[in-house]
């Protein structure tokens, strides 16, 4: 089927507790090897826990479902050492063009801001995104048990475990674990043995997915067409992947049949009215979606956690799914490590439901207000929608309004029980809840980045006032739950000043920031007191 | 930074001239079909919202304009 990949085939191995018929408690187990599951599982590994990921395939994702990954979650795989890898292989683009009928209505260019260690976003094929997960996860050997062909088939939560039966092609065995991460996609077996509820908006419309390989000289930028000529009436998107494998989106609108659209006697005439009759092309993969956007009303349930798809789903537009879902993980690893340690009372589990609810709360919103754009609802709403576009053709401010998917960006968690609010007065945008930014640095005279300084425990960024590192900020080292102290004109060197600028640093300015590379809390001034009652409060206490 | 007191909708007279502004824009719409008439108001609502800037205020017209109207699904 595809030209450009090869599908990597992993091997089935049965598992020692089906041979041995002993039921095993472990630590954490994962149900789902999806880019969310196996990025819990890095997670995990990175901070010495074990666990096993269960997956029904043995396979990475058929067809390249997500395409655009922003910059927060490459941060978070750079954080668990696969960044690399994707980045490389993926590609950018800065330019974007709307296009309506026959004419250009304008073009944008996104203008990232320089001196991040990580891009604005790649585009790369979901397959590559999991394949890179996979093999890093290779690097932590037997911490991270991954099983492929293992599906669950039922679920019991207790209050001190979760029990799992499991289904390989050697038969049915039982596995129980400590804390378990469903992480098995939108349709999740998991949720639904739980009859957990999964609910919201259900878009009345259908669109037409397909990788088309093709070596045209359209520039690597996104366009979108507002009912073009080649396809009346509707929406069109193209984006570029790697291998020259290009995405094209077509909506459908609702009375589509899905199963007619998916023939490629259907789409090639589609293709060909779009690129024109003489440019060359393949078509990889093509798949007809409805899209939805509904949500868990809650992702904890006792020891059993939700993330990604299975918690919460989103339309693609804005390129949210995966990009949100890491930051779940993101947020409950450090959090599992604490409470499993004993370091830090159960009741921290508690703000992982809290933090990305309100997360989950705020792609829904921007995914449902993109959808709304592009497939107006009531007339009067076509109405609006298209006296934007011409409007846009000329003024400056239509072109704001207009909405064919915003680009992800992590959701600040303005609100949480886990900050300390201000007390002192800043500028900016570093308030206590928000992740932190990048900036390039040195460290012993190397040049590095103070986000792969962050890494991922608790840290405090101390900006120097000239007289050393206080002895207690040292001390904090020492701590049951330890911090490490980035003195800013210390031992961290602030090469561009960057580091100062984007955390509006004075000296004194004292910052909490937690595992996920959230700020916790902010000071003028170091006060030991006051960082450890912050920390407290980080962790739940 | 300081606060400015919360702009409110005016709904005192604001016009120089009402009579004038009423005849401008049923002029407007001279001659247009529903849809055309339709797609001019939608611009004006937008270009009019866009000017006042002002979400509280614009909220507070929004709100004015649909009392009395119940939804019909
Ligand atoms: C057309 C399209 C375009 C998209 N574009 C983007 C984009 O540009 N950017 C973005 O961030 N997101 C995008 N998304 C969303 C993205 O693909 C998903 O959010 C992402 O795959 C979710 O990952 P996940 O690990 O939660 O679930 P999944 O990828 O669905 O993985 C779930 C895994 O669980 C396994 N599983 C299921 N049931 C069981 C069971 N009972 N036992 C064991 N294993 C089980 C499955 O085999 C699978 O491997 C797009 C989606 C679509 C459809």
């Amino acid at each position: 089927m595809l030209k450009t990949y090869a599908y990597p085939e992993f091997p089935y191995v049965q598992p020692p507790e089906q041979k041995s018929g002993q039921i095993v408690r472990k630590k954490a187990v994962i149900v789902g090897g999806g880019p969310i599951g196996l990025t819990m599982a890095l997670d995990l590994a990175v901070q010495g826990i074990p666990c096993v990921v269960l997956d029904d395939n043995n396979t990475v994702s058929i067809g390249s479902r997500a395409v655009c990954y922003a910059k927060r979650p490459l941060e978070v795989w750079d954080r668990l050492g696969c960044a690399a890898p994707m980045v490389d292989k993926g590609v950018g683009w800065k330019i974007g063009k709307v296009f309506r009928d026959e004419e250009l209505v304008y073009q944008f260019d996104l203008l990232p801001e320089d001196d991040h260690k990580m891009p604005a976003f790649i585009n790369l094929q979901q397959y590559y995104l999991e394949e890179y997960l996979i093999e890093r996860c290779k690097d932590f050997g037997d911490l991270v048990d991954i099983r492929w062909m293992n599906k669950v088939i039922s679920v019991k939560n207790n209050p001190d475990h979760v029990r799992f039966t499991i289904e390989t092609p050697d038969g049915i065995y039982e596995m129980e674990a400590d804390y378990a991460i469903a992480c098995d996609g939108a349709k999740s077996d998991v949720r639904e043995m739980l009859g957990a509820e999964f609910t919201g908006q259900f878009f009345q419309d259908r669109f037409l997915i397909a990788d088309v390989v093709m070596k045209a000289d359209f520039p690597t930028e996104r366009w979108f067409w507002f009912n073009p000529p080649f396809h009346r009436g509707q929406s069109v998107l193209l984006h570029k992947q790697s291998d020259d494998v290009w995405r094209i989106d077509f909506q459908l609108g609702w009375n589509a049949d899905p199963e007619e659209e998916k023939k490629p006697e259907k789409i090639i005439p589609r293709l060909k009215a779009m690129l024109g009759e003489d440019t060359e092309f393949e078509l990889e993969w093509a798949s007809v979606y409805q899209f939805a956007c509904r949500r868990m009303s809650k992702f904890r349930y006792g020891r059993l956690f939700f993330a990604g798809d299975a918690a919460h789903q989103v339309s693609p537009f804005g390129a949210r799914g995966a990009n949100t879902g890491v930051q779940d993980t993101d947020n409950l690893a450090w959090k599992l490590k604490l409470v499993m340690d004993g370091k830090a009372p159960d009741s921290l589990l508690d703000s992982y439901d809290e933090e990305r609810v309100f997360a989950a709360d705020d792609n829904l919103r921007n995914s449902t207000r993109s959808t709304d754009f592009i497939t107006p609802k009531s007339n009067i709403s076509r109405t609006f929608r298209d006296a934007t576009l011409d409007l846009a053709q000329k003024y400056g401010f239509a072109r704001k309004l207009v909405n064919s998917g915003r680009l992800s960006s992590p959701t600040p968690y303005v609100n949480s029980s886990l900050n300390t609010p201000d007390s002192d007065a800043f500028h900016g945008t570093m308030a206590p809840g928000t992740n932190c930014a990048d900036a390039p640095v040195k460290v012993g005279g190397t040049p590095g980045w103070l986000l792969n300084h962050l890494g991922g425990g608790f840290k405090v960024i101390y900006f120097s006032d000239g007289s050393g590192t206080p002895a207690a900020l040292a001390a904090l080292q020492d701590a049951p739950v330890p911090v490490e102290a980035l003195v800013i004109g210390g031992n961290v060197e602030d090469t561009k000043g960057l580091v100062t600028d984007r955390y509006d640093g004075t000296p004194g300015t004292t910052y909490l920031i937690r595992p996920d590379q959230h700020v916790a809390a902010r000071w003028r001034s170091f006060d030991p007191a006051k960082v450890t009652a912050a920390l407290n409060r980080a962790i739940g206490k | 930074m300081s606060k400015e007191p919360a702009m409110t909708l005016n709904l005192e007279p604001n016009f120089a001239n009402p009579d004038d502004f009423y005849e401008r824009l049923i002029e407007t719409h001279r001659g247009l079909s529903d849809a055309q008439s339709a797609d001019v108001n939608a611009k004006l609502v937008l270009l009019l919202s866009n000017h006042i800037g002002d979400m509280a205020i614009l909220t507070q017209a929004m709100d004015i304009a649909r009392e009395g109207h119940e939804a019909q699904e």
